[in-house]
């Protein structure tokens, strides 16, 4: 189906429930399409929609439409200047030909654990809006919107529309770090980080983690640990201790869990020793 | 709609204006290749992966492995085919076989058509740049060195002796 309004979009998914699937970019879905994974007997493609589409000021932070292209998103200014840390996790996503046709909500809704922008939405505290033709509107936050692999709370007929950020508070540095096989290829095990300090001391810290549970998890233990820390590597050092006990990653063919358990840690400093050098104004 | 009806499509390939009905369910790949003749177009790994099948779709590069080709309805689609002018190569492809940057050829058309898209935006990348746009095309022959000279060709810029070709 080619929907020309959200409408008619909705209506189709009211119609069809389980047997349809929504197609936004295509570069998850269409794989597992080819590869037989998916055989969704209805695809309601969401290309035709421009009003999901563009990244526009909200408040102190932003508004980023459910289909806005990757590719959009790398090059948005607004976005480099109100959420560094999604502008930083762009280049890290897929490839350059990926990121062309790949959306912002189509990588939210794909719920891969070992995808960057879950992570980034958990970091910065990020709220998804969906729409239903049965509920109309529903905001849900990041932090309950991943449910496990590949799954959210998304209702069947429900469409993901738009994701908005929050600026962060002021002085406050970002990071993303990742340890790949190769670049583009997704994440072993990657940290996005966020890092507040007032008045020399870290004020708050976010921490979520790229593919070390079914679902990108936050440290909150290490978070809670840095509060009123020093910003020195002392703080980070023992923020990335907690943080690799208080995950359980599995293994998989590329990386065994104490292989993931002991990256993460050391991604988890490098992120935060970054975030806290960029929180003072440094790169 | 169903998945095997066929609907009208008119898009611009190569500066020519085809139209052509197709089943919902076609891959632009499978358009271009099996309805309109451009083989040049090559499918490897028929998800995505291998970068093979890149063309440049409105002056993005995209896989048209995944994409069906009624989204690309209106569209203006570049393959390989609409490389040489009059059937004399770019400098791009003279730049390539002096360098030696293709052996098999099998991905030549997607890697052309990633750096097309790269120098289009970027007419003068680093090194690092290059490997950074190319890092989603796999050549299992020539181990990239000669392909990075070639796009370091093309710009004028000078190929690093350490590099072989």
């Amino acid at each position: 189906m080619l929907p020309t309004s959200l409408e008619e979009a909705l209506s189709a998914l009211a119609e069809y429930g389980s047997e349809a699937k929504v197609l936004a970019g295509g570069q998850s879905l269409i794989p597992l399409m080819s590869l037989r994974l998916a055989q969704p007997g209805v695809l309601v493609d969401l290309n035709g929609l421009g009003a999901l589409s563009g990244i526009e000021a909200n408040g102190s932070g932003v508004r980023i439409g459910a289909m806005t292209r990757h590719r959009a998103a790398e090059r948005s200014e607004v976005l480099a200047e109100r959420v560094p840390l999604m502008a930083e996790a762009m280049p890290l996503i897929g490839h350059a030909a990926i990121r062309s046709r790949g959306t912002i909500g189509g990588s939210l809704s794909h719920a891969d654990p070992a995808a960057e922008l879950p992570a980034v939405a958990l970091a910065t505290e990020a709220t998804l809006i969906a729409r239903s033709l049965r509920g109309g509107e529903r905001t849900i936050p990041a932090s309950e919107f991943f449910e496990g692999y590949f799954t959210t709370v998304l209702a069947e007929d429900e469409i993901l529309c738009a994701v908005e950020v929050p600026a962060a508070p002021p002085s406050t540095g970002f990071c993303v770090t990742e340890v790949a096989r190769r670049h583009g290829d997704f994440a072993l095990v990657g940290v996005t980080a966020a890092v507040t300090i007032d008045q020399g001391l870290v004020t708050r810290a976010r921490i979520a983690l790229i593919n070390v549970a079914e679902r990108p998890v936050r440290a909150e233990q290490a978070e809670a640990a840095l509060v009123g820390a020093k910003p020195e590597a002392a703080a980070w050092a023992e923020a990335a201790a907690v943080a690799s006990s208080e995950i359980d990653p599995s293994g998989d063919l590329h990386a065994t869990p104490a292989y993931r358990r002991k990256v993460a840690g050391v991604c988890v400093r490098r992120a935060l020793e970054t975030a806290a050098r960029r929180a003072g104004g440094g790169r | 709609m169903t998945l095997g009806e066929a609907v009208d499509v008119a898009l611009t390939v190569n500066g020519s204006r085809r139209e052509a009905q197709v089943e919902v369910r076609r891959t632009l790949a499978d358009f271009l290749r099996e309805d309109l003749g451009l083989t040049g177009t090559h499918l490897g790994c028929e998800h995505g992966v291998c970068g093979a099948c890149t063309v440049i779709l409105d002056g993005e590069p995209v896989r048209s492995c995944l994409m069906f080709a009624v989204q690309a309805r209106d569209a203006t689609v570049t393959t390989i085919e609409g490389l040489a002018v009059e059937g004399v190569m770019n400098d791009l492809q003279e730049a390539m076989r002096e360098s030696h940057g293709f052996q098999c050829g099998f991905c030549t058309p997607g890697f052309l058509m990633q750096i097309t898209a790269m120098l289009a935006e970027n007419p003068n990348p680093s090194e690092a740049e290059i490997r950074d746009a190319l890092s989603g095309n796999i050549c299992r022959c020539t181990g990239y060195e000669s392909i990075v000279n070639g796009v370091l060709r093309t710009i004028g810029a000078p190929v690093p002796e350490s590099h072989p070709s």
